[in-house]
């Protein structure tokens, strides 16, 4: 049957034969050929949260590892090499498999229905994206486990990664990884991207978008075109160590500070990649709780995306103390300082939200709002290195090492567990319990700053970072000590929130469909979700359909329960990019092996490079490409070509 | 009381039709990102060259003589596989074949020609550091070269078969933009290694 090429939606209201069509075209298959085959973002959205999670696990015991050698002068739990692949695992689990798929988790789940949508543009690239990022995580933790973990630091300058130092596969394995994780990075990103301008719900015009999109949106933005640099770097570091290339090599006319160009050039938009999504949770979940509207949406929008545009511009900053041009460093400098304007009109946002608000102190509340002074206290320090005369004097102490964990952990880790408080009731149906989460927020908050404080004063005394042990009577002992203490009772604060989680899980008080009484679409459907998100796709009319009602001052009124109903296929709506205006039907995958059999492809691919194993590599090149062209196959379901 | 805003959108297309539909958004994304590398590619380039030795060069006057009727036949299969996407958009499925295949036959004599090029070149891979950027860019290219010419394997498969019509064809589409890349970025690659020393650049 020949389907029309043109079509007139209709538009309706819900009922129990509208639903239950829909629940036949959406809903994943039983067993193991929906878990291999699944594209529904809000499973492969959990499957991301609860990966990364793992990951957060792994690398918080790496570093309690590390704090108990560095806990007293003189510590002989770790020989010097396994101190150093702890740090370095610790910084690659930490920044490269914790802080960015958990956001992108909670993005791939919620974007969707933060959009009034049923799934993301690219189903089967979500799925894709999961599995790689998977099987490049045990990839490098494979390597870790025989003993080959990465062992220069995240950053992995030459030429202590070169071969001629560092003969093991321990840079193999790393380099390797980096760049088959770099895809799970890239096409998250273009799917983010496709998906914010072109799958939002009718009326939601690009003004009233929630924050968190313009969070993800500008971070994919910005991973698009940065992660190659980094996939790069690493990819010519694997040549010149296995193949005789001279790319970092000094003596052959090559360059070692290129490999720091290279990193930094991806590393410093990365760092903006990793909390601005974060920022866009707070910047969403902080007004629920003070029971208004963000103060300053536009500016707060606009300055994320300033952020961003500064941010490509600093990456020098990490590179102060490598003798480059006076000019050069003074460009990047004053970069560096004027990034801190964007960021300050966040937190006076938030802070005038809180403060015009009537605030409500619930757990995510707190997690939201202390997350604004850890913020400040990163930023100063930032600020601080931003001076070159300044870095001189701190870059390798651990000042650097406060700075850079207040930043992280405070405006990715807090945010990250203030949106398990807030999103886990439309994840789960339930809610998670209160008065745990007071324990869960004070040990976490107090154990934070206890760790890490001091450390500041530890970097001021001169203690270098990177090192596996140091003398005592440098004053740095009583220091250690506090730090080592802190570290474990944060630790016991983040293992609160799994504790509540399971918890919650198997008896929490069930949440209905908008317990916060928040504002944004994601509450205006059920918790949890069914498996095509909205019965019927809403018409927005304002930044908050469902605050319509109290707040007066919107011209319409959105359309939450009449709406285009889209059953006659696995169908949602494709808007245009700016205005919203419905433009075309978009026909959404089935279930699909492709993008698991890609990554098996893959897998075998860069095994066999790590091994030099030319003859599995030709098998997985072959491989890769059979399950390309199987995925890119035009077929009749989704109206690529026409039926014959 | 306010009025209910209700989008009752009429006449859409369903599917993707013609060039309008979020795959082409997907290959635009991806071209990007590509474009992205090669820019880092020809930045180690530059900043390798700006910052090394004199003598760094190993070719200061490159020989153009295969390398610039080289450029030309690639740049001019972009025109022929756009040739064969007419062909598509005008339901002359002889034209589309003609012109993918065309563009296929061109795509391969560049690659035989630039292999022949790798072979003639006085130094190898683990020469010099612009030995090592030389081959690796050129590499990377020829990769992407490799990956558009199964592309175009696939459409004049898939023209073959008939799959596609004016409105269904946004996977053509898709395919030519890429091939269009595909060569658009050796233009750039060329002017750096072929063009940029006769300008004087890394002497």
């Amino acid at each position: 049957m020949r389907v029309a090429d043109y079509r007139t939606p209709s538009v309706g209201i819900d009922s129990v034969g509208h639903e239950a069509r829909l629940l036949r075209l959406w809903e994943t298959a039983p067993g193991l050929k929906g878990f291999f085959g699944s594209v529904d973002h809000k499973q492969i959205g959990i499957r991301y949260i609860v990966t990364a999670f793992v990951l957060l696990a792994l690398g918080g015991i790496e570093a309690l590892v590390m704090r108990v050698q560095l806990a007293t002068p003189g510590g002989t739990l770790l020989t010097p090499e396994q101190y150093n692949q702890l740090f370095s695992t610790h910084g690659m689990t930490m920044i490269f498999l914790y802080a960015s798929p958990i956001l992108s988790g909670f993005s791939n789940y919620l974007w969707p229905l933060l959009l009034g949508s049923r799934d993301m543009a690219f189903p089967r690239l979500n799925a894709f994206g999961y599995w790689v990022y998977l099987a490049s995580a045990a990839f490098m933790y494979a390597g870790f486990l025989m003993g080959n973990g990465p062992n220069d630091g995240w950053f992995n300058y030459v030429p202590y990664a070169s071969r001629d130092y560092n003969p093991g596969l321990n840079q193999d394995f790393y380099a390797l990884g980096m760049v088959f994780l770099g895809i799970s990075t890239t096409v998250g990103a273009a799917n983010f991207i496709v998906t914010a301008f072109r799958t939002r719900a009718p009326g939601m015009s690009i003004n009233r978008m929630p924050i968190l999109i313009w969070g993800t949106l500008t971070a994919s933005a910005a991973n698009l075109v940065v992660v190659p640099a980094v996939s790069l770097a690493f990819f010519l570091l694997w040549l010149d160590r296995q193949f005789g290339t001279h790319f970092f090599d000094n003596a052959h006319g090559g360059q070692p500070l290129l490999w720091q160009h290279l990193f930094w050039i991806f590393g410093h938009p990365w760092v903006y990649a990793i909390v601005l999504p974060a920022m866009g949770m707070v910047s969403d979940g902080l007004p629920v709780f003070c029971r208004r509207p963000l103060v300053g949406y536009s500016l707060v929008a606009l300055s994320t995306v300033a952020t961003m545009i500064f941010g490509f511009g600093v990456w020098v900053h990490h590179m102060f103390a490598t003798g480059l041009p006076g000019l050069g460093l003074s460009f990047f400098s004053g970069a560096s300082i004027a990034i801190v304007i964007p960021s300050a009109v966040a937190v006076f946002a938030w802070l005038a939200t809180i403060w015009l608000g009537r605030p409500v102190i619930t757990t995510a509340f707190l997690f939201f709002s202390s997350m604004i002074l850890l913020f400040v206290i990163g930023g100063v320090s930032g600020f601080m290195t931003a001076s070159v005369p300044v870095d001189w004097q701190l870059t390798d102490t651990y000042f650097v090492v406060a700075h850079l964990h207040y930043v992280l952990i405070g405006i990715n880790v807090f945010p990250v567990m203030g949106a398990v408080y807030f999103w886990f009731p439309k994840l789960s149906g339930r809610m998670l319990d209160e008065k745990l989460g007071r324990w869960n927020f004070w040990i976490a908050f107090v154990g934070f700053n206890l760790a890490f404080l001091p450390m500041h004063l530890t970097g001021l005394l001169g203690m270098p970072r990177r090192v596996y042990t140091y003398h005592e009577g440098m004053g740095w002992d009583t220091l250690n000590m506090i730090t080592s203490v802190g570290s474990f009772v944060f630790a016991a604060g983040v293992l609160l929130v799994f504790v509540n989680v399971w918890k919650s899980l198997k008896a929490g008080a069930r949440a209905g469909d908008n317990p916060w009484d928040a504002p944004t679409l994601e509450w205006a459907t059920s918790s949890p979700p069914p498996p095509y998100n909205f019965a019927v796709l809403p018409t927005v009319a304002s930044r908050h359909p469902l605050w319509e009602d109290r707040l007066g001052d919107e011209p319409a009124l959105s359309s939450l329960n009449k709406g285009l109903l889209l059953d006659q296929g696995k169908e949602t709506i494709g808007t245009s990019a700016l205005d919203a205006e419905p433009d075309m039907i978009l026909e959404m995958p089935a279930d699909s092996y492709a993008p698991v059999l890609l990554t098996v492809g893959l897998s075998i691919l860069f095994v066999g490079l790590l091994c030099k194993a030319w003859m599995i590599v030709g098998v997985a090149i072959v491989m890769t490409a059979a399950a390309l062209l199987f995925w890119m196959w035009p077929r009749r379901q989704l109206l690529e070509r026409e039926p014959v | 009381m306010t009025e209910v805003a209700l989008a009752q959108p009429e006449n859409l297309p369903v599917g993707p039709v013609g060039r309008h539909g979020v795959g082409y958004w997907g290959v635009a994304t991806l071209v990007a990102s590509e474009a992205a590398l090669f820019s880092y590619l020809l930045f180690a380039y530059y900043y390798t060259g700006a910052t090394a030795q004199p003598g760094w060069l190993l070719e200061i006057r490159p020989d153009l003589s295969l390398a610039l009727p080289n450029t030309i036949l690639l740049l001019a299969s972009s025109f022929v596989a756009w040739f064969g996407e007419r062909g598509v958009l005008n339901q002359h499925r002889g034209q589309a074949l003609v012109g993918f295949a065309g563009a296929f036959i061109m795509g391969t004599v560049f690659v035989l020609v630039q292999w022949f090029e790798w072979k003639a070149k006085a130094f190898s891979i683990g020469t010099s550091s612009y030995a090592s950027l030389y081959f690796v860019t050129t590499g990377f290219h020829i990769a992407h070269v490799l990956v558009g010419l199964l592309v175009l394997v696939a459409l004049f498969v898939w023209t073959a078969l008939d799959y596609f019509s004016p409105r269904r064809r946004l996977t053509v589409s898709a395919g030519v933009l890429y091939w269009h890349f595909v060569d658009i970025v050796w233009v750039f690659v060329f002017t750096t290694y072929y063009v940029t020393p006769y300008l004087g650049f890394g002497q």
